[in-house]
């Protein structure tokens, strides 16, 4: 392990004393000595070669406690995700923060907290989603087994539904500290229950932070989860981010990610297709610019029959923007009735610009339909002369055309609210001046 | 109104126009015919601003230097091509583009910008023009048109733009009668006194629904000869080789009227 990692681990381990339940004491303790002893990732890992951890694992980062932080963060921040209505759990540096939140009525058979309350009554029932990572994920979902200490516990019981999108903020507010949090969210969906999680990240500008979390969702037979993330945070923050799903028998999950801020991002997806049936679609835009890095690794794990999976992930790279796209599908054996694509595309805006982009597919099975494909690919020269023939200026042009090709991502979001805010969002920010767009 | 002297383009060692010679004056209609490669869609290309040529000679339009402008500086002083082939922009709504494109326009010369109702408006007036379905309008620009779909769809934005100099590059190829009809209709009902047109075609067809005040013919990079509307009722008789050898420049300049 790195000097640089071995100082960082010695500053966040006092966050461990704690009064935690005994099972997370071991739990923690296990997290922190396989992090000593595997060390953080480097560049000569296959699956963070792209991604400069060092720029992270430098910063002397402190954990993040309840009294960290200036308490007006909520007027400071700008949230890209506006306010759906419905239920909003507000977290400070990886910690509940309640006067910022709300939490209307539940329908019977649903449960939905913070992890730290359920800690205080021992919190058996987590222990299944905290005994997950080490040695089978990486050193930083290890470093939030060791340090989280809150996050968002939904559990939806048996045929329960919740309309409204569940909203989950995420903030980071240093004062001046860099910090890390480590929010540990999990959500269980039983048997045919139904639910939308909205994940938003932000903080503000110009603070050093890390966010470091892990998203942990179990679902059920036929149960179906929609899941949101929008990562919007400053571009001096990191943000490092693993969600992490198991699926059951004909259950539903999709995934619609958007990449906007940060200065070294790396969102991580692993699905586990465990039983007959099962569905995920997963969609990712990434629009890197200035200099940042936006990693987006996918593992989807075929292990049972008749599963079908859907990627489509896009990618914008303006000025020296990195964008990498590390996909794996696996597709394992007797997995028969597979149904897999996957698709990359890119948009390269400038030629300091980059973009990796590595689909893989491994089957061990006879009886699969996979495809998968990737491209890179710049603004059209014929479509520019076109639109500055009817008058656009060059910069119009171009940011009409960089809008269309992230629109249908955008479109492809099912919640209004969220929607018209990240098509604003977006088009303000590839499209300075072209005002309003049509919704 | 428009005043083309020794217009010569490149790309690289290939020369493409080599002399041209051409004047408009406001409201004329004057058509361009001449077989394939004479250089006439380069004409077009080089009147917008297109970048692929090295430009040489000089283009007067009311009087200002184009070729010093940008294509959008263009687009605002009053130059429109129908492309002959028209893009297809996959995600941009053609109502958003044609709005955003005259909201350009208007900016430019100083006029308010049109809210989404009342450019509605317009847009439905001028779609009767070329019996273009509303449909057309909520989708993507050109995408998965057809043919004869995108040339009237040129013709749509022209009417909303309302160019003072159209030009129209083989905006008749691949139409049907009954299309060739409708996309001249249009044009027709958009000439003015105030608007001129510069017709590029094949066929002598279409000059039977516009009827053009001039006829150039182009072959090999220059205007090799012009004359009245009959001219083009001969080439239709001989076809090209009768019209093709260059005539000295100073009768080249014959069909510009003072
Ligand atoms: N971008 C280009 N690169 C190379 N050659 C070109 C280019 N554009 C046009 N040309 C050539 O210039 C000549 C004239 O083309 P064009 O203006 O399209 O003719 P027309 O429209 O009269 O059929 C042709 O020989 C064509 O191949
Ligand atoms: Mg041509």
């Amino acid at each position: 392990m790195s000097k640089a990692g071995e100082a960082l681990l010695s500053r966040l381990a006092p966050g461990l004393d704690g009064d935690v339940p005994g099972w997370l004491s071991q739990i923690r303790a296990a997290a922190l000595t396989w992090v000593t002893e595997h060390g953080f990732p480097t560049h000569r890992d296959e699956d963070w070669k792209y991604t400069r951890l060092e720029a992270i694992t430098e910063v002397a980062f402190r954990a993040g406690t309840a009294d960290s932080g200036d308490s007006r963060i909520g007027e400071q921040v700008e949230d890209p995700a506006v306010d759906l209505g419905g239920i909003r759990f507000v977290f400070v540096n990886g910690l509940f923060r309640a006067s910022m939140s709300r939490l209307p009525a539940v329908a019977d058979g649903i449960t939905i907290t913070n992890v730290a309350a359920l800690l205080v009554g021992g919190a058996q029932q987590l222990a299944p989603f905290f005994d997950s990572v080490p040695g089978q994920h990486h050193a930083f979902a290890a470093l939030n087994d060791a340090l989280a200490e809150d996050g968002a516990f939904i559990h939806l019981g048996p045929g329960t539904v919740v309309d409204e999108p569940i909203q989950l903020v995420f903030l980071s507010d240093t004062a001046g500290i860099p910090l890390l949090a480590s929010p540990r969210s999990v959500v269980l969906a039983e048997a045919g229950s139904r639910a939308t999680i909205v994940e938003t990240y932000a903080g503000v500008d110009g603070q050093v932070c890390c966010t470091n979390s892990v998203t942990e969702v179990v679902l059920h037979e036929g149960a179906h989860v929609e899941h949101y993330k929008i990562q919007d945070e400053p571009e001096s923050a990191f943000h490092l981010a693993l969600l992490d799903v198991r699926q059951g028998r004909d259950s539903r999950f999709g995934s619609h990610l958007v990449m906007l801020g940060s200065q070294i991002a790396r969102h991580e997806v692993r699905i586990s297709l465990d039983e007959p049936g099962a569905q995920v679609s997963l969609d990712g835009l990434y629009l890197p610019r200035g200099n940042q890095v936006h990693d987006n690794t996918v593992f989807v794990d075929h292990a049972s029959t008749q599963c079908t999976s859907h990627q489509l992930y896009k990618g914008v790279l303006e000025d020296r923007g990195h964008g990498v796209f590390n996909g794996h599908i696996m597709v394992r054996e007797g997995a028969d009735g597979t149904d897999a694509n996957q698709k990359n595309q890119n948009l390269i805006l400038s030629d300091r610009a980059e973009v990796d982009t590595r689909p893989r597919l491994e089957i061990y099975a006879d009886d699969v339909k996979c495809t998968h494909g990737a491209a890179v690919g710049q603004v059209d020269g014929e479509a520019i002369l076109y639109l500055r023939s009817r008058g656009l200026s060059a910069e119009e042009a171009r940011g009409l055309l960089v809008f269309a090709f992230v629109r249908d991502m955008v479109d492809r979001i099912e919640l209004p609210g969220l929607r018209s805010a990240l098509l604003n969002r977006i088009a303000t920010r590839s499209m300075a001046g072209i005002g309003e767009v049509g919704a | 109104m428009l005043k083309i002297e020794d217009l010569h383009a490149r790309i690289g060692d290939k020369k493409i126009l080599r002399g041209v010679n051409l004047q408009i004056e406001a409201g004329e209609v004057h058509a361009v015919m001449g077989p394939n490669g004479a250089g006439k869609s380069t004409l077009a290309g080089v009147l917008i601003g297109r970048e692929d040529f090295a430009v040489t000679g000089s283009v007067l339009f009311d009087g200002e230097d184009l070729l010093a402008l940008s294509p959008e500086e263009r687009a605002a002083a009053g130059i429109f091509l129908a492309f002959q082939h028209p893009v297809e922009i996959p995600g941009v709504g053609n109502l958003y583009f044609m709005r955003t494109a005259l909201n350009s326009l208007r900016r430019h010369r100083g006029l308010d910008e049109l809210d989404g109702v009342d450019f509605l408006a317009l847009a439905q007036e001028r779609m009767k023009l070329v019996e273009m379905d509303q449909s057309f309008m909520s989708r993507s620009v050109n995408e998965g048109f057809s043919g004869g779909e995108k040339k009237r769809n040129e013709i749509l934005q022209m009417a909303i733009l309302e160019p003072k100099l159209a030009i129209l590059d083989e905006t008749d190829s691949g139409l049907d009668i009954d299309a060739l009809r409708v996309v001249a209709g249009g044009v027709n009902a958009l000439r003015s006194e105030g608007r001129s047109m510069l017709v590029i075609t094949h066929h002598q067809r279409l000059l039977d629904f516009i009827v053009p005040d001039q006829v150039h013919i182009m072959a090999a990079g220059r205007i090799v000869r012009s004359g009245g509307k009959e001219l083009a009722v001969e080439l239709e008789e001989h076809g090209y080789a009768g019209v093709r050898e260059p005539v000295p420049a100073a009768t080249s300049m014959a069909g510009a009227t003072r």
